[in-house]
């Protein structure tokens, strides 16, 4: 009986084992790829809105504090955006003609609220607290990062659990003085690198190993 | 163990009684592979085909969300932060004052106003339920002329027509119809027109009314007041027929009664309270002495206590060897307690009844003591029976042009005799105001769609005299109108809202500077002054009551029902689903009866049988309940509604075509035959068994006295897990000292009446849904806290046991060790958490639950779409989806809002910051929640108690809910006819 195959077919099995290994590999790599995409992490992903509203002339040109406008960071748990008649305030006079403007002055007059699109947006069976959070000594940019350089509003960091993980299980890094909370360009000094940030902002310290109120999952899930 | 056993169903007494195990059949009732639904290899194959699907369906990116901000936000909204608004809701001639909770102007919640007499904070479930009947889809939503909608301003220029030619004939031919009024500006705005117009008259009907009451102060006093019972002052309390804690104010009285037996904080001397009751109810059920006893029989005993007590009443009682034991035994009590004793009469005994009530208080000196007697409740009192005879005979003779009905349903439960639904299609013009365009409403050319008490500017006046302003919370979801604005359009005022009307109404009462005044009412909830004084009275003419002993070998009793009243409720289906108190029936009414009737008759538990009396008949399944006295029927009212609504149509038999105008409460003489068939009732009675444990725990004083540890001795445990050392050393969670907070619960079943106020206020809280009739005869009903009935002793007159039970947050629970997940965690504060994302379903943690707490969502049973439900919901707490597990987390989305604010402010949690829905509801504090870890707070007191147990306690689960220990105080005169658990043994 005649050989089926020929004896280069030894080196293509040989091959297809390392083919077939580089493909599976390949393959589980571009959905990984694809899953931490900003296609579907939608992290610096610009989104459209109707008014196109820059965080960058706001915070970082003019200089107006995080809660001249997200007034309800400290006492709760959304930061709320602000109504139309915080815009108002302003742009009655300032820009008061603008073409741009047009549905601030609309929405306004009309009764109407304008609809963001959202960028940070939790599942719905995340209860994330703003006040918690930034009471204790967690800065704004921390989650939302150099919004002062932000034209238009991107998500900075995926949001996901992992994330809220990494600070929920060691917070030390992320922790500042709570008067610098909206500070964009805030670096953490010499004498706050001494301090100790959990007796400063009366965090409870737990030991190493042990369960960490922190992070009981009743603490966002509910 | 010793020889008394608890038994849940008459079925499974029979078991305990023949010497077998009691019967598990809380999962066996359902098969999902029987004929009527997949076979195996269907399903599996449907299972995986889903699998893909849902599979596939996962990898899609989250949908684009809008965030819609305020043009111009109002003052005080903070979202996220609820406001709490004082308001008060009325029922059947009383009312209770109330806290809504409002989030961004939606009322989410409703909670009892601490500051208001007949709440003192806490709630029935009526009140907890309103947020559902607020935002029910099927409330009417246009104004309706001859079948076509129409608007307001229609209405108004042509009631103002029509008004102009009554007006013209000094208002002949109007007649008004509403329900009790306890409102003092609609009281006063329908007394103005009567006066423009003084031909015009006003009629008062509810098919739940004080009729008898009225006859009864009257006869005793000459006289219509209102009674005000204070409970603290009593020691001996007797009821004759009287539902004191499930009716009006029962919210207050049961707390007051409640205060007479806090044997766990120390009290020694407790109440006594002897109930003789024709049917079981929740304030029977938490007395020391109870007697099953026809209506006729009661009086009979009324009389012959009032003879024995010196009172001249005429007549000559008969009673049976054990009566009259009861009537020597109460006498004597009443008699060393002068002055601390306390006769009350349910609103379904005789007016003879009521006056013997009456005069025997005063003649023991409770009069001023513990009964006071006000102004009445009502504007005007009406006896409701006359008032809708009168109106019924008017429109029969065509005296009645235009008829104004503001509320009520009087052609679905008028009383069938009258013929009202003929006499009113002989009305010229019918106007009808409602929530629902209901059975009356439907019969009227005009119908008016009513504005809910959530969104409605109003005052209602307590059973102690005391008013409250009744705010809105939300403007009118579907146009709604207040009664008082109806008024105001016949009275020709034009389209004044109720709030000017209220205003102005309050402008004439209220004192000094009105602005300042007004404000505070209004944020008080509770008017200052506006109490009254109390009325002087004086007993006359004993000697002439009439009583009526028993006629007829079988009554049938009208009763209100604990969850649809008088039908009102019918289209809540979170109180649908409620299991009713005692019975445990859901979805029904039916056609209650003692054991013995039901052997008498042949009958069993959901025989179809055909009432009869005369030549009015109705046909309702059987329901044998331990308890309920002999050779009577009881019906609740309020079922078989035809135009309530998608929920309420059709649920269960109209018994109103029973109910003539003669027997508002008892009709004697029916006969009953079964007709062959069944019916089959939604009973959660039997489901999650306990499997016949010594659960509920209970003793004498005597014997509590003698032996305080008696709760404790049940099981015997190795000594290094006994009791509540939470968090041993190497123990698999996290030390104690290593959190700030260990919660946990107790329950008093002592003081807990079963009056299910916590089930619905947990329902309410934690966007429970409702899951339908043949769902929960599959044993799948949602609501994460039941309370368990257990019964004991003799079968005609047990005595009843109520155990609230959810979640008890084992400290080794084991739910948590069989989830191949890891969705139930601990945490390190001692909560069971229940992590609904990672949930696959499995099951698992529910089987391996010994208290039976965890609900499996089979279905999306959350209704996702309709959007005035999304708006009631909770915001703080997820709504579960299908294919998740879901149970009690003792309110952590509370505890997390108390701790954020706590943190903020760089303290502990206070004792007592914390409140879990159930708690705040329980009209008697049966439930206390706290840090356990603090000895100091009040639920480380409560379980340094020696009453404090752990239920199922041998199965070393630690559970941080515990239960104290049940203490009767029975007259050791009257043999204890409740068997002793107390005995110590080795």
């Amino acid at each position: 009986m005649p050989q089926i195959f020929r004896r280069s077919a030894n080196t293509l099995a040989k091959l297809s084992i390392v083919v077939g290994g580089v493909a599976a590999v390949s393959v589980v790599g571009l959905l990984y790829a694809v899953q931490v995409s900003p296609y579907v992490t939608e992290v610096r992903v610009v989104k459209d809105q109707p008014i196109p509203f820059s965080h960058e002339h706001h915070v970082g040109g003019l200089g107006l504090d995080c809660r001249y406008c997200h007034h309800t960071v400290e006492k709760t748990a959304s930061a709320t955006v602000p109504p139309v008649a915080t815009c108002y305030n302003c742009h009655k006079i300032v820009w008061g003609d603008a073409p741009m403007l047009k549905p601030v002055r609309d929405a306004y007059k009309n009764d109407t609220p304008i609809e963001w699109n959202r960028v940070h947006d939790l599942p719905d069976f995340a209860y994330f607290n703003h006040s918690a959070h930034v009471n204790k000594g967690v800065g704004c940019m921390s989650c939302h990062g150099r919004v002062d350089k932000m034209p238009m509003m991107w998500k900075e960091k995926t949001l996901y659990m992992g994330f809220c993980l990494d600070c929920h299980r060691n917070p030390e890094p992320n922790l500042r003085p709570v008067e610098a909370m909206t500070d964009m360009e805030w670096e953490p000094s010499e004498e706050w690198k001494e301090t100790d940030k959990f007796a400063h902002l009366g965090i409870k310290k737990t030991k190493p190993g042990h369960i960490n109120q922190l992070t009981n999952c009743a603490v966002c899930h509910r | 163990m010793n020889e008394t056993k608890l038994w849940k169903s008459l079925e499974e007494k029979a078991a305990i009684t023949a010497g077998g195990a009691p019967k598990a059949d809380s999962h066996d009732r359902f098969n999902p592979f029987s004929n009527d639904f997949l076979s195996r290899r269907e399903f599996l194959e449907w299972s995986g085909g889903m699998a893909a699907v849902l599979g596939a369906a996962g990898c899609t990116r989250q949908p684009n969300e809008k965030m819609i901000p305020y043009t111009k936000a109002p003052e005080r909204v903070i979202p996220g932060k609820p406001l709490f608004y004082a308001s008060a809701m009325s029922l059947g001639g009383g009312s209770l004052g109330l806290l809504v909770e409002s989030h961004m102007g939606r009322p989410t919640k409703i909670e009892g106003n601490p500051e208001h007499p007949t709440s003192m904070g806490a709630t029935d479930p009526f009140a907890q339920a309103s947020v559902m009947g607020m935002y029910d889809p099927d409330r009417s939503k246009v104004l309706i002329q001859n079948g076509q909608v129409t608007f307001w301003g229609n209405f108004s220029t042509q009631i103002a027509a029509l008004m102009a030619m009554h007006r013209a004939k000094k208002g002949q031919g109007l007649r008004i119809l509403t329900e009790n009024v306890i409102s003092p500006s609609l009281g006063a705005a329908i007394g103005e027109l009567l006066k423009t117009m003084p031909e015009a008259a006003w009629h008062q009907y509810e098919p739940i009314n004080r009729d008898n009451e009225i006859d009864g102060l009257k006869q005793a006093f000459g006289k219509s007041v209102t009674p005000w019972y204070d409970l603290k002052a009593a020691k001996v309390l007797v009821s004759f027929d009287s539902d004191l804690f499930g009716d009006l104010s029962g919210v207050r009285y049961s707390r007051d009664f409640a205060e007479g037996r806090a044997i766990a904080t120390g009290k020694k001397d407790l109440n006594r309270f002897y109930a003789l009751e024709s049917q079981p109810t929740v304030t029977g059920s938490i007395a020391d002495h109870r007697m099953p006893a026809r209506v006729g029989d009661i009086e009979s005993m009324a009389a012959a206590l009032a003879q024995k007590l010196g009172l001249g009443v005429s007549g000559k009682p008969e009673l049976n060897p054990e009566q009259r034991k009861w009537v020597d035994a109460i006498a004597e009590d009443v008699q060393a307690n002068k002055g601390q004793s306390l006769f009350i009469a349910g609103r379904w005994q005789s007016p003879a009844v009521h006056s013997i009530a009456h005069a025997l208080n005063a003649s023991l000196g409770n009069t001023g003591k513990t009964v006071r007697y006000l102004p009445t409740i009502e504007i005007r009192a009406d006896k409701n029976s006359d008032s809708i005879k009168s109106l019924v005979s008017a429109m029969g003779s065509d005296q009645v042009e235009t008829l104004v009905i503001l509320g009520g349903n009087p052609v679905f439960d008028a009383p069938a005799d009258l013929g009202f639904v003929n006499a009113l299609e002989k009305v010229k013009t019918r106007i009808h105001s409602g929530l629902y365009l209901d059975e009356t409403g439907s019969k009227c050319q005009w119908h008016i769609p009513e504005a809910h008490y959530l969104e409605s500017w109003s005052d209602l006046r307590a059973h102690n005299g005391v008013s409250t302003i009744v705010q809105p919370t939300i403007a009118p979801l579907y146009g709604g109108k207040t009664h008082l604005e109806v008024i105001a359009a016949i009275a020709g005022k034009g389209d004044k809202s109720s709030y000017d009307l209220v205003r102005e109404y309050w402008k004439s009462q209220l004192g000094g500077d009105f602005e300042t005044n007004w404000r505070k009412a209004v944020q008080d909830g509770v008017v200052e002054k506006s109490a009254g004084g109390g009325e002087s009275v004086a007993v006359q003419g004993a000697a002439n009551w009439k009583w009526t002993p028993n006629t007829g070998e079988l009554d049938i009793q009208f009763r209100p029902d604990a969850s649809v009243w008088d039908g009102r409720f019918a289209n809540n289906g979170w109180l649908q689903e409620t299991p009713r108190p005692l019975t445990k029936l859901t979805w029904d009414n039916a056609a209650v009866m003692s054991p013995n009737t039901a052997t008498k008759y042949g009958l069993k538990n959901e025989m179809l049988v055909d009432l009869q009396v005369g030549e009015d008949k109705v046909r309702v399944p059987v329901w044998i309940q331990p308890g309920h006295c002999a050779d009577a029927v009881t019906l609740h009212l309020g079922y078989g509604r035809r135009m309530a609504g998608r929920i309420g149509n059709q649920v269960g038999v109209d018994v109103y075509p029973l109910r003539p105008s003669t027997a508002t409460w008892l009709r004697p003489g029916a006969t009953i035959k079964a007709t062959g068939s069944t019916y089959a009732l939604a009973c959660t009675q039997s489901h999650q068994n306990m499997e016949g444990r010594e659960i509920v725990r209970h003793a004498t004083l005597a014997t509590f006295l003698g032996n305080p540890t008696f709760a404790q001795h049940h099981e015997h445990l190795p000594k290094n897990v006994q009791g509540l050392d939470v968090g041993t050393a190497g123990g698999e969670y996290a030390p104690k000292a290593e959190a700030d907070y260990q919660w946990g619960m107790v329950v008093n079943l002592g003081s807990c009446t079963g009056c299910n106020a916590c089930v619905v206020a947990c329902q309410a809280e934690n966007n429970i849904p409702i899951v339908g009739k043949t769902e929960v005869t599959r044993g799948r009903e949602m609501n994460w806290l039941r309370i368990d009935r257990y019964y004991e002793g003799d079968g005609e007159n047990p005595v009843a046991h109520h155990q609230p039970v959810a979640c008890v947050h084992c400290e080794t629970a084991p739910c948590e060790v069989v989830c191949p997940v890891g969705a139930t965690v601990h945490d390190n504060e001692g909560l069971n958490n229940m992590v609904y994302n990672r949930c696959v379903g499995t099951k698992y943690c529910s089987n391996n639950c010994p208290y039976k707490v965890r609900h499996f969502n089979f279905f999306e049973y959350s209704d996702m779409t309709t959007p005035q439900l999304k708006l009631g919901r909770n915001p703080d707490v997820t709504v579960r989806s299908r294919g998740v597990m879901e149970k009690c987390t003792y309110c952590v989305q509370r505890i997390s809002a108390a701790r954020i604010e706590a943190k903020s402010e760089n303290r502990k949690i206070r004792d007592g910051e914390v409140k879990t829905a159930c708690q705040t509801a329980c009209p008697t504090q049966s439930i206390v929640f706290g840090d356990i870890s603090d000895p100091n707070s009040q639920v480380s007191k409560l379980k340094e108690a020696s009453l404090n147990y752990s239920l199922l306690g041998e199965l070393n689960t630690k559970p941080r809910t515990t239960y104290l220990a049940k203490v009767s105080n029975p007259n050791p005169k009257l043999e204890a006819k409740q068997p002793e658990q107390g005995a110590h043994h080795e």
